[in-house]
């Protein structure tokens, strides 16, 4: 018989023996039995943000910069409800988080009781998994199954409800030897016959491109694909989700695809014969309108998660596996294929897409009165801090042009929230990132409109050393919806205008909150002002770059529109050379 | 529209039949009829559903199922390589002159009264849908006063049992 501990004390050694070394929370009173024994324990670090979004997020960008999982913690109610939005970020993003709530006394459950909310069946449809532990015993078992869910197969969130009560009873700490899920089974291994098949495919393809995601990041799979592109020349895109996948300063590297993205990603996957899909899946932001798009190619389909195949777009070769698996066996086939005298020819089809490149880079207009253009910001700071920082970006203009301006070198290195599109992402996936990689340069870009959503976590870094660097792309609106208000709306700007150049004053919040504030609002002062907040070692900074309202995000493919129609500015549809 | 009836094999967990059900609502599938009830293995249910699907593939709908981690196993059974069988109960009104019919009809689609009332008779009645579905049309006119059908359960035909029966490598969970 082992030592007889309570549930809580239980719940901390299961996040020790599950490799924890950092949680974000907030304690309230279902979770307070936890918090004190976490309060002794050795190896896991809370850190206390001031709002449980910021947690869940923090959670979020810890995962995302260092591959590892993402622990963040709330109590009961209003504590829990407060992680659903980066719940339902991390599910759409593959992001592997556990989220430990506390829920009311198992006797209470279901009387509406005080700070009641049902957890498990709210986050039921945006987690990989949840559980609702009412019995302590079980605590081990659950936090070992929730780590093992959100790490393996195709990465995700699992929420671990636990009753006040279970945290309180008397248990004994077992720590399960084996993981025991019948209904889990995740296939890594590719199968050879379609792997076979794919290659031959890809050698016989005039056109093909290598149509990259966010699962080969989520897959450590960069190197491989590294090898892959080199071995066979074929052009590579890379997702929103995948930048910094593959290096940006490879010569076969067109750009990002999609709504956004340059004229050659998008050309290329218009006019190929064949995609070969890694880790990637179809969303509407790449295909624009889905019957229009790549209609003259084949699609290979190589994903862990077998309900992506076929879901949006038919595969002709599918292959359920770990891409960290599959590229290698690709890789070994097609130099197989090479051995016996194939070799693919894609000289035509690169003169093509160089052609688009060189016509169609991607680019943005200054602007006369000496405003700041966003794009030249966001291009300087890239260049400035280079590909060894890690980026975090909230959702809208500044996160289109922080994929597009800046060179990305490693995976991990650019955090942004794709799928959901969560403004205030930024400053506390930033934080998240600093804690788990505390050696590099980490960038928070946001807009002002998305720091006005989480910069309550100004506080949790000042306070808790952890020095990341915010540059603000301050255009004082709603920028990416005011685009669209400017296309299609008749530039009626219904409710965007945030009039952040009067409130508040970002230098003055950002000293309020205990760090360094700066302004730049010219372009002579750019470069000195990011040299500035880099000089500035271990120090917080928040750069306010106060830059013109109305800058756009090109090319764009209007929402629901096709590919095909890609304008590179307003009203300007580029060439595509097919005559 | 294609309908198919689907057998799936689950973890007898708390919550497990609101992850399905949430699962075909939010994904847009059209549930039929459900059916859910314990098997020989303890702490394994078997869910009987009828799932009408339009514009996707029901692999979408087997897949998705799949990733919940409460599932262990999906068959979808052929009818003609299957047994599927519902239950009704139905309130039928009967008075004098036309209590005889009614058990008549009763006895020729091999139904059981169960109860019996002044002026009303209870039918138990098993059977396929179609078969209920035309009971119901015969009793119609005399008039129904309440009723009350299960999902639909079915069992595959033959010595193999479904966790004889292998997947597709393609469905399995990721």
């Amino acid at each position: 018989m082992g030592e007889k501990i309570t549930g809580a004390q239980s719940l901390v050694y299961a996040l020790e023996a599950a490799g924890v070394d950092v949680a974000f929370g907030i304690p309230g009173g279902a979770i307070l039995p936890l918090y004190d024994p976490l309060m002794d324990s050795p190896k896991v670090r809370h850190i206390l943000v001031r709002h449980e979004q910021g947690a869940g997020h923090a959670a979020e960008g810890y995962a995302a910069a260092t591959g590892r999982v993402g622990v963040c913690m709330a109590t009961s109610g209003p504590g829990a409800t407060n992680l659903v939005t980066p719940i339902a970020d991390a599910n759409m993003d593959s992001v592997p988080i556990v989220a430990i709530t506390g829920q009311v006394p198992s006797g209470s459950i279901g009387t509406d009781a005080f700070q009641e909310a049902d957890i498990r069946g709210i986050t039921m449809p945006i987690t990989k998994h949840n559980f609702l532990i009412t019995n302590p015993d079980e605590i081990p078992r659950a936090i070992a199954e929730a780590f093992h869910l959100a790490s393996t197969g195709r990465p995700g969130p699992v929420l671990v409800d636990v009753s006040k009560d279970a945290m309180q009873a008397k248990t004994e700490f077992i720590w399960p030897t084996s993981i025991d899920l019948p209904g889990y089974h995740p296939v890594t291994k590719p199968h050879a016959k379609q792997v076979r098949e794919a290659a031959r495919m890809i050698m016989a393809a005039k056109q093909p491109v290598l149509y990259v995601g966010g699962g080969v990041i989520r897959a450590r799979a960069s190197d491989t694909l590294r090898r892959l592109a080199d071995l066979t020349g074929i052009p590579v895109v890379t997702t929103l989700m995948a930048r910094g996948a593959f290096p940006d300063s490879h010569p076969q590297h067109l750009g990002m695809p999609g709504m956004h993205g340059t004229v050659a990603a998008v050309g290329a996957l218009q006019k190929s014969d064949l995609l070969i899909t890694l880790g990637a899946r179809f969303d509407d932001r790449v295909t624009g309108h889905l019957e229009s798009f790549a209609p003259n190619a084949a699609v290979i389909h190589a994903d862990i998660d077998p309900a992506e195949i076929g879901k949006n777009r038919q595969a002709d070769v599918p292959i359920v596996g770990d891409l960290a698996e599959i590229i290698p066996e690709l890789i070994l086939a097609i130099e197989a294929e090479q051995l016996a005298g194939k070799v693919g020819e894609y000289e035509a089809w690169w003169a093509l897409l160089n052609r688009m490149r060189a016509t169609y880079p991607l680019g943005y207009e200054s602007f006369d009165d000496g405003t700041l253009a966003p794009q030249y910001v966001i291009e300087r700071l890239g260049l400035i801090s280079g590909p060894e920082s890690i980026y975090a970006s909230g959702v809208g203009q500044h996160q289109m042009w922080a994929s597009q301006f800046i060179g990305y070198e490693h995976p991990n290195t650019w955090l942004n929230s794709g799928g959901l599109g969560t403004m205030g992402y930024a400053v506390p996936a930033a934080m998240g990132a600093k804690v788990g990689c505390p050696d590099k340069t980490v960038w928070a870009i946001d807009g002002d409109g998305c720091f006005q959503m989480t910069n309550q976590e100004l506080a949790t870094c000042a306070i808790n050393d952890i020095p990341i660097k915010v540059a603000l792309i301050n255009n004082g609106n709603l920028g990416m919806v005011r685009q669209w208000q400017t296309l299609f709306y008749n530039q009626r700007y219904s409710n965007t205008n945030l009039q952040t150049n009067r409130i508040p004053d970002f230098v003055k919040l950002a000293e309020a909150y205990g760090c360094y504030g700066l302004r730049c609002e010219s372009m002579e002062q750019v470069d000195a002002t990011i040299e500035k907040a880099l000089g500035m070692n271990d120090a917080f900074v928040v750069i306010d770059f106060v830059v013109h309202p109305d800058a756009m995000v090109w090319p764009m493919v209007a929402a629901g529109t096709s590919n095909d129609d890609i304008m590179v500015a307003r009203a300007m549809a580029p060439d595509w050379g097919d005559h | 529209m294609s309908r198919h009836t689907l057998s799936v094999l689950v973890e007898d967990k708390p919550g497990v039949l609101a992850r399905v059900a949430s699962l075909f609502s939010r994904r847009g599938f059209n549930i039929e009829s459900l059916a859910v009830g314990p098997t020989e293995v303890p702490d394994i249910s078997r869910m009987t559903i009828v799932v009408s699907v339009t514009g996707l593939p029901l692999e979408q709908v087997t897949k998705q199922l799949n990733k919940l981690i409460n599932v262990l196993k999906i068959v979808e059974l052929d009818p003609d390589a299957s047994v599927q069988r519902e239950i009704m109960l139905v309130k039928v009104r009967a008075e004098t002159d036309t209590r005889s019919h009614i058990l008549e009809t009763a006895q020729l689609f091999r139904a059981k009264v169960v109860d019996v009332a002044a002026d009303a008779v209870t039918i138990e009645a098993t059977g396929k849908s179609d078969k209920l579905a035309a009971l119901l049309r015969v009793l119609e006119p005399y008039g129904i006063k309440e009723l009350v059908k299960s999902g639909m359960v079915a069992v595959g035909r033959g010595p193999r049992s479904i966790s004889d029966r292998s997947m597709r490598p393609a469905e399995r969970s990721a």
